[in-house]
Formats: structure tokens, C-alpha cells, sequence
């Protein structure tokens, strides 16, 4: 019984969903209602995070871990959870998909994430992989009319499952070899790699870089993204993300450790070609939804690029730039909520044009948040970079860093190519004003967290010091 | 610790910006008030700068008025100082910003509040980069300053401004990048990105030719250098007049700047391998640049070249590692900062009364435009170096350094002299002399109030550092003789090693 005080927030989150289905089920109409508690349960278990103490603990047989890392991811993804959920309700009402289920299973997701980030052992962590990627495959199909969100929730379905088959193939090759679930009586077995590990990591890195949509395994991206109702791609591009990025790390320094030297250049390899493909294939892009696709593929590979060092430095930069990410896709898809006109939200990035004259305050915020993606400082996504590449240098990895950040000017390209059209061209038509205070709000704090942050640069680096995962 | 005057210098506009941001009312209103407020804070910053200038201390080569705070726990400092090079440029930012807010009073006619926030921001950062003393931060205020620049470029420039814009932006960036990868590389080697501390504890050999290189890349780029200047051309002249004024006045300086401060202060050795292909690049610059300038028919591009050839002479005397050489340059970087922002504001004056930059519509001013004839007599002539006029006395100073050094690379450079006075005469006489025959030039009006306030300003300015130089050279002599000192310390280190 006292093992339960541990699990307190999946516990939480487990009985808060039924309760949730159950009012669903005997309330008419009660769309509102619970997607309204579904914020205000992300936020009450938010404080409950806050308040958990982050020694190192394991149960189950050491297959559940919570330490300052799970709780670092979880607080991460119910914060983006939060806002996406707040910035996305108008157009969820407005595309007529209000029906209750939605929150309940971006519920049901974060449940699987929050396994699968806490996980210590293989069999949890396929569990609460798959939790999370069955959510996904429904939410991306949420819009059932919708011929385009059907196909996006198909394709997504069979490539991940596939994805996940590969996946599981590595898990079982990895306990043949080692004997063991546990990522630590791994890590203690695959000191002498053999190629069946081998074989193993690269099966799991398949599904990992699948699941995080990172090049060779990108190419579900841009077609889910825009098919997908924009509510779910806003879910999309940051949480699952965060999750990933997160299991990825853990199993990078925790079964594998001892084989950095197989898995490092695999990472190298598969983050210079997100980071080229992100920046090259964005650019002909018209339709923002792909475009943000793109560009989140590239983003990912900075982020997984932070990993390759294989030091602490190297996670950490890591997580600072998934946490630095995670807003500003935020804001970005902020101001794609707020392209609306004549009751459809519009997706062409041309209609964009001449936007600072009728929408200033929309226009400024998405020109800040444009130019922290493509890493301008003093904006928070110069930071992200820099960190990253700090750690990508302090190993040596010259190479790695020039093409880095040699990519990051070709996709300044597509990103002031949107300033362009905002600022530079003839106005169009005004789009609707909408008097939604939660899209608002969201765009200014993620705005002013972008551009004080270099007040105080090191203020990630503070909470996430007594990270440890070795 | 002191009032913390260099970061009020630096972030001053940025409030005045803020403020102005906030001011709502009408159209008219809000554009008067701004106009007050952008001038009030951009006076008052100039007069702390002067205030700055008075109380700085000529006398020691050692960084003054200091300031440090942690910024990233562990990593950097946020360091502030100023030494008799830096103090100079940001004499000239703060004297020209306001300048440009008073000529575009006239010029700017769409979004005059937003235009006058980009000035101002665009200020902070210019003076962050002068004052910073910290590769990162450096870094910060150096990039930084290209988003102001592009939105002043793109949005309130002229037909082809999305490709200039564009063109300026991304060349500017991918020369900077490669800076930021060797400003890491720094810290892992030196465990600093204090500058003053790696000037102390000195970057091996073996490193420092692939970070000049690196620091090359962003500095030539922003000088902007022949083969990479380009973007130069294009952003001068879609760019509005305040536009050109800053980034003719300042943000090429940045360029010259960074090489005195980073290149041969960090990279001594490879600062000395690398001459000849400075001198190389600045002579060709010099040389190739006036005969483009030559055959130009659009008044601000013929000016952008002759700036790219007057930076030539800014490289070949920083990199003659003399006294005369390195206060020649910084002579001729301030004086260029005022001539050619005079020459800009000239051709501003024109294009705000007929729309047309090419030299062709115009001919004969002088019988309609005395005042203003007289005035762009005085640029012109400084541009080609008469003595007398502030052009002269960098120039002069420059090819005496270099004649000390190589005596081919100073006489191919003092053909350039010859070709500028080519270009700038020649211009003068299509624009100004001739009979007046244009019916639509009959029309226009002598220079206002306004106008001629900043431009008889500047040109009292050119003459007087012309003919007294000191006050400048006094400024920055100590430290320009410590940069040598250290230089020379370095080089006869590595020659006794050997």
C-alpha cells in the first residue's frame, strides 16, 4: 500500500478518466463540461507534481521508476498538455468534433506517456507506448467526416504499428541476449556488445525515431499533420514529442550505455538528415500545418543531436531544447487558431498576407515566435541551439555542429519567408477577431517567456540540475 | 559598484522603444508622440554617451567602466567595458541614431511608430555589440541586430525590398553562424568566452587558424569584403534613407570593429598568417569596387560600392599591425560613418522630392538647390579624401602604414584614391552642375530646416575632424598602442619558440 504514494499522479489520472467517461456517458451535451474539468484535472495534477518529492524510487519489481527525470517530463507534458488543451477548444466546437470522448483520450494518451517516461523495464514501457500510440491513432481520425483525418488516421495506424512490430522485434532480441526486462540488468549484460544487441538497439532506435518522427521514419509527419483536425496536430507536434524525445534519452543512457560508441553515430547520422530534410523540404511548403511538420522534423534532429555526446551535458541540452520547443510550437499553433475567416480556419500561409496591419498583436507575436524557431537571439529558440551545440562541441563533433547550424540558416529561410508575407505584402482580407481569452493568453506567455528568457538563460538549466539518470 | 551607466546606454532605447509601443491614440497623435519619444530618448542616450565619453579615462588601455553579473550560472558572465576603441563607435551610434529619426521625419510615410521602434531596438543592439565583452553576448547583439534591420529593410523599402531583405538576412547569418560554432569551440579550449581573459591566457596555435577563419567568415560578410559583399549593393538601395544611413554608418563598422577587437586581439598568429589574403581581398576591393562604382546609373548603389572600397582601406590598415595603419582605419571607419550617412540623407533628400535615384533624372541642381549643392560638395569631397576633410586624414593614415609594410599593396591602393575621385566627382557633376533642363526638377524645393540642420551638422563635423583629428585619436591612442603592444609580445613569442 505504501508503493501507491509513488504512483500517486497515475493513479490520479487513471480514476479522473473513468469518472470523466462516466459522467460522458450519462450527461447530455456534457462536451463543455468535461473538457473543462479535463483542464482543470491537468492542473490539479500539475500542483500534485509540483509537490512530489523527486528521490529516486523504484517499484514493481524496479520496473517503475520516479525520479527527478519522469517527474521533469511529466510536469512538461501536462504544462504543453494544458495550453494546447486551452488554445484549441474553439476550433474543436467550431469543426462541430465536440464530442466528449476528445479530452478523455488525450487523457488516456498522457496516462500512456506518463508510463512510458517513468518506465523501467521493456514490458512497461511497450504498455505504455502503445496506451499512448492507440490514443494518437484515434484522435488523428477524431474528425470522422473528414476524408483527409480518416486517411491520416490510417496511414499513422499501419506505419506505427509497423513501427511498433520493429520495436518489440528489438525487445525481444534484447532480452534473448541479456535475459532480462529491466533496463539496468541490460545495461549490466551488454558490456561485451554482441551483434544480436546491436541488431537489437537498432530495431529499438527504428521505433524510437519513428515514434518522435525523426528522418529516415519522417514520412507520416506531414501528411498526419495536415490531415489531422488542427487541434490534434497542435497535440501532435509537441506532447508525443516530448514523451519520445524523453524515452529516447532514457534508453539511450540507460540499457544501451555501455554501446555509445554503435548507437552515437546512428544518432548522428539520423539527426543531420532531420536537420537538412527540415530545412530543405519545408521551404516549398504552402500549407502551414505541413510546414510546421517540416520543421518540427528538424527540430527534432537538433534535439536529438544534443544526445549524441552521450554525457550529461548532452541530455540535458536535450531537454532544454524539447522544453524551449514545446512553447513555441505552442504559440505557433496559437496564432493558426486564430486564422479563421468566414467560419473556417484557414491553412494556406499565403492568406497570411499583409496580416501586421489588421492583426498587429497577432502578427508581432507569431514574428517573435518565427524568429525563435530559426534560433535568432536573443530569442529562447537562440538558446535552445546554443546549449546543444555546447555539448555537441565539448565531444568534438565539429562537423555535426557546422552542419547544424549551417542548416538553421537555410530554414531561417522558410521562417522569414513567413515574416515576408506578414509583414512585407499587401493585406487581405481581415481574418474573424475572436474573443478567445485562452489562445491570447497563451500567446503572450509563450511570447514573453521567448523573448525574456535571455534575461535569465540559465533558469532550465536550474530545474533540471539534479537530473541524473546514470 | 558604479551606476551602471554602459548597460544604460545599451538599454535605454529599448525602454524608449517599449514606451512608444504603448502609446495609443490617432494615427496623426500617435505618430507625433512617437516621434518626441524616439527623439527625446535617442538625445538623451547621445548626451549619457558624451557624459561617457568625458568621464572615460584616456590615459590606460585597461576596459573601464566594468560590469559583470552571472547570466548563465557556470558558463558565461553578462560583462560589460569599453576601451578607447569601443567608446568611439558607440560615440558614432549614438550620435547618428538621432540623425536618422530626424530624417525620417520627412521620408517615412506608412508606419512611422513601428519604424521608429525598429531605430531603436535596433540602437540597443548596435551598442550592445560595442560594449560587450563577452564572445557570447557579443554574439547575442551582433545577430540580433539583423531582425530590426530586415524588418526596416523589408517593409518599408523600395520595389525589390523582399529580395534584398531577404538576401541581407541570410548572408549576414550564415557568415555569422560558423563565428558561433568556433565562440564554442573557444570556451571548450579556454574555458572562457571572456574576452579579456583568453587575451590573457592566449588560444594555442594549432586552434587559432580555423576560428580566425571562422570569426573571418562573420566579420568579412558584415564589412562587408570583395567577393562577399554582395548583399551590400542591394540592401543600400531598397532600403529607406534611415535604413542606408545606419547600416552604412554602423552596422558595417561592427565588421572593422570585430576585427580589431576579436581577430587580432585572440588570433594574433593567424592574424599574421592570413595578411596576404587580407591585402589581397581589401586591394581588390579597393580597386574593383571604384570601377563598379563607375559604371553605376542609381545613386545609392554608386554609394554602397564606394563603401565597399573605402572598408578595403579600413582591412588593409588594420592588418598593417602599425600605429599609423590601425588609427588610420579607425579614423576612416568614423569618418566614412559620418560621409556616408551624409551621402545617404543627400540622396534621401532628392528621392523624397522626385522618387528617382537614378543619376540620369537629375542635372543642374545647383541653380535651384544652392544650399544643397553646397553640402554634397563637402561629402564628395570628403569621400574622395581632400585634405582638409576627415576622409583625408583616414586614408593618408592607412597607406602611410602600409607603405611601411608593403610597399605594392599601398601603391595599387592609392589608385583607389585616384578611382574615388573619379566616381565621386563625376557623380557630382552628372547630379548637381549642367544646365537644368528636367521640367519636372524646376518644382522642387531647397533643403528645409531639418535637412539642413543634420546635413550642415555633419559636414561641420567632416571638416573639423579634417583639420583636428585628435580628439579621436587622443581617445583611442593608448589602446590602439596596448592591441600592437600585445600583437608584437605574441609574435616575437612564437618566432623565439621556433
Amino acid at each position: 500500500m505504501i508503493l501507491i504514494k509513488y504512483l500517486v499522479p497515475e493513479v490520479f489520472l487513471s480514476l479522473s478518466i473513468f469518472s470523466l467517461l462516466m459522467i460522458g456517458v450519462f450527461v447530455k451535451n456534457s462536451f463543455n463540461l468535461i473538457y473543462k474539468l479535463s483542464i482543470f484535472l491537468i492542473f490539479l495534477l500539475i500542483l500534485i507534481i509540483l509537490n512530489t518529492d523527486g528521490e529516486t524510487i523504484k517499484i514493481f519489481e524496479e520496473s517503475f521508476v520516479s525520479d527527478h527525470f519522469s517527474l521533469f517530463a511529466k510536469l512538461l507534458i501536462l504544462i504543453s498538455s494544458f495550453f494546447i488543451l486551452i488554445i484549441s477548444k474553439q476550433y474543436i466546437v467550431d469543426i462541430k468534433n465536440n464530442k466528449f470522448e476528445y479530452p478523455i483520450i488525450v487523457l488516456l494518451s498522457i496516462l500512456g506517456m506518463f508510463f512510458m517516461v517513468s518506465s523501467n523495464d521493456l514490458i512497461l514501457f511497450y504498455l505504455g507506448l502503445e496506451l499512448q500510440s492507440l490514443s494518437l491513432y484515434i484522435l488523428a481520425s477524431m474528425d470522422r467526416d473528414n476524408l483527409k483525418s480518416s486517411e491520416a488516421g490510417i496511414k499513422y495506424f499501419v506505419l506505427s504499428a509497423l513501427s511498433s512490430g520493429l520495436l518489440l522485434y528489438g525487445c525481444s532480441l534484447l532480452y534473448g541476449f541479456t535475459g532480462s526486462t529491466n533496463f539496468e540488468v541490460i545495461a549490466s549484460n551488454t558490456a561485451d556488445s554482441t551483434i544480436g544487441i546491436i541488431f537489437a538497439m537498432v530495431f529499438i532506435l527504428v521505433g524510437l525515431a519513428f515514434k518522435v518522427s525523426a528522418v529516415p521514419f519522417h514520412m507520416w509527419t506531414p501528411d498526419v499533420y495536415e490531415g489531422s483536425p488542427t487541434s490534434v496536430t497542435s497535440f501532435f507536434s509537441v506532447v508525443p514529442k516530448i514523451a519520445g524525445i524523453v524515452i529516447f534519452i532514457r534508453f539511450m543512457y540507460l540499457p544501451f550505455q555501455e554501446i555509445l560508441d554503435q548507437w552515437r553515430y546512428i544518432l548522428v547520422f539520423i539527426s543531420i538528415a532531420s536537420m537538412i530534410l527540415g530545412a530543405v523540404a519545408a521551404i516549398g511548403q504552402n500549407n502551414i500545418k505541413r510546414l510546421i511538420a517540416y520543421s518540427s522534423i528538424g527540430h527534432i534532429g537538433y534535439a536529438i543531436a544534443g544526445m549524441t555526446p552521450g554525457t550529461e551535458n548532452g541530455f540535458k541540452s536535450t531537454l532544454i531544447y524539447i522544453s524551449i520547443y514545446a512553447v513555441m510550437n505552442i504559440g505557433a499553433f496559437a496564432c493558426i487558431f486564430l486564422m479563421k475567416r468566414n467560419g473556417k480556419y484557414i491553412e494556406d500561409i499565403q492568406e497570411l498576407s499583409g496580416a501586421s496591419r489588421n492583426h498587429p498583436l497577432m502578427s508581432l507575436s507569431l514574428l517573435i515566435i518565427l524568429f525563435s524557431l530559426a534560433g535568432i537571439p536573443p530569442m529562447a529558440g537562440f538558446f535552445a541551439k546554443f546549449y546543444v551545440f555546447m555539448a555537441v562541441v565539448e565531444s568534438g563533433m565539429f562537423t555535426l555542429a557546422a552542419i547544424g547550424l549551417v542548416t538553421t540558416v537555410v530554414s531561417a529561410f522558410y521562417y522569414i519567408r513567413i515574416i515576408k508575407i506578414m509583414y512585407f505584402d499587401d493585406p487581405k482580407k481581415p481574418f474573424e477577431q475572436l474573443k478567445d481569452f485562452g489562445i491570447y493568453g497563451s500567446l503572450i506567455v509563450s511570447c514573453i517567456f521567448l523573448i525574456s528568457f535571455f534575461l535569465y538563460p540559465s533558469i532550465l538549466n536550474e530545474i533540471i540540475s539534479n537530473i541524473s539518470i546514470f | 559598484m558604479n551606476f551602471p551607466i554602459l548597460s544604460s546606454i545599451t538599454f535605454l532605447p529599448l525602454i524608449g522603444a517599449f514606451f512608444i509601443f504603448l502609446t495609443r491614440s490617432e494615427k496623426n497623435q500617435s505618430d507625433k508622440n512617437s516621434i518626441y519619444l524616439s527623439l527625446f530618448t535617442s538625445f538623451t542616450n547621445f548626451f549619457l554617451v558624451l557624459f561617457l565619453w568625458y568621464s572615460f579615462d584616456p590615459t590606460t588601455y585597461d576596459f573601464q567602466f566594468v560590469e559583470e553579473t552571472t547570466w548563465i550560472s557556470g558558463f558565461i558572465k553578462f560583462k560589460f567595458g569599453i576601451d578607447g576603441i569601443s567608446i568611439l563607435f558607440i560615440l558614432l551610434t549614438a550620435f547618428i541614431t538621432p540623425i536618422c529619426i530626424i530624417s525620417c521625419i520627412n521620408s517615412i510615410k506608412s508606419r512611422l511608430k513601428e519604424f521608429l521602434i525598429a531605430i531603436l531596438v535596433l540602437e540597443t543592439f548596435m551598442i550592445g555589440v560595442f560594449c560587450s565583452l563577452d564572445l557570447v553576448i557579443f554574439y547575442l547583439f551582433f545577430e540580433a541586430g539583423l531582425i530590426p534591420m530586415f524588418l526596416i529593410i523589408g517593409i518599408w523599402g523600395g520595389a525589390r525590398k523582399v529580395y534584398s531583405a531577404f538576401k541581407f538576412f541570410l548572408f549576414t547569418l550564415l557568415g555569422s553562424v560558423l563565428m558561433l560554432v568556433a565562440i564554442i569551440a573557444i570556451y571548450w579550449i579556454t574555458g572562457t568566452t571572456d574576452v579579456v581573459d583568453i587575451y590573457e591566457i592566449k588560444i594555442p596555435k594549432e586552434f587559432q587558424y580555423l576560428l580566425w577563419l571562422a570569426f573571418f567568415s562573420s566579420f568579412a560578410v558584415k564589412l562587408p569584403m570583395w567577393p562577399v559583399h554582395t548583399w551590400l549593393p542591394d540592401a543600400h538601395v531598397e532600403a529607406p534613407t534611415a535604413g542606408s544611413v545606419i547600416l552604412a554608418a554602423i552596422l558595417l563598422k561592427m565588421g572593422g570593429y570585430g576585427f580589431l577587437r576579436f581577430s587580432l586581439g585572440m588570433f594574433p598568429l593567424a592574424s599574421e598568417y592570413f595578411v596576404p589574403l587580407i591585402f589581397a581581398l581589401s586591394v581588390i576591393a579597393i580597386i574593383y569596387t571604384s570601377l563598379v562604382a563607375l559604371m553605376q546609373d542609381d545613386m545609392k548603389k554608386l554609394i554602397a560600392y564606394s563603401s565597399v572600397a573605402h572598408m578595403g582601406f579600413v582591412t588593409m590598415g588594420i592588418f598593417t599591425f602599425n600605429k599609423q595603419g590601425i588609427e588610420g582605419s579607425m579614423i576612416q571607419m568614423l569618418s566614412h560613418g559620418l560621409i556616408s550617412a551624409a551621402l545617404f540623407l543627400c540622396v534621401g533628400v532628392l528621392y523624397d522630392r522626385t522618387h528617382s535615384r537614378l543619376i540620369k533624372s537629375y542635372g543642374g541642381l545647383v541653380h535651384i538647390l544652392p544650399k544643397y549643392s553646397f553640402v554634397f560638395m563637402i561629402f564628395a569631397l570628403g569621400t574622395l579624401g581632400l585634405p582638409g576633410t576627415s576622409g583625408f586624414v583616414g586614408e593618408f593614415l592607412v597607406l602611410v602604414g602600409t607603405f611601411k609594410v608593403n610597399f605594392l599593396v599601398a601603391i595599387i591602393g592609392s589608385l583607389g584614391v585616384i578611382l574615388s575621385a573619379a566616381y565621386m566627382l563625376w557623380l557630382y557633376k552628372r547630379v548637381i552642375f549642367g544646365k537644368l533642363e528636367k521640367v519636372e526638377l524646376k518644382k522642387i524645393k531647397d533643403i528645409n530646416l531639418s535637412e539642413s540642420g543634420i546635413l550642415f551638422v555633419l559636414a561641420a563635423l567632416v571638416i573639423f575632424f579634417g583639420f583636428y583629428p585628435d580628439p579621436f585619436l587622443e581617445t583611442m591612442r593608448v589602446s590602439v598602442d596596448n592591441l600592437i603592444n600585445n600583437y608584437n609580445l605574441e609574435i616575437n613569442r612564437s618566432i623565439a619558440l621556433k
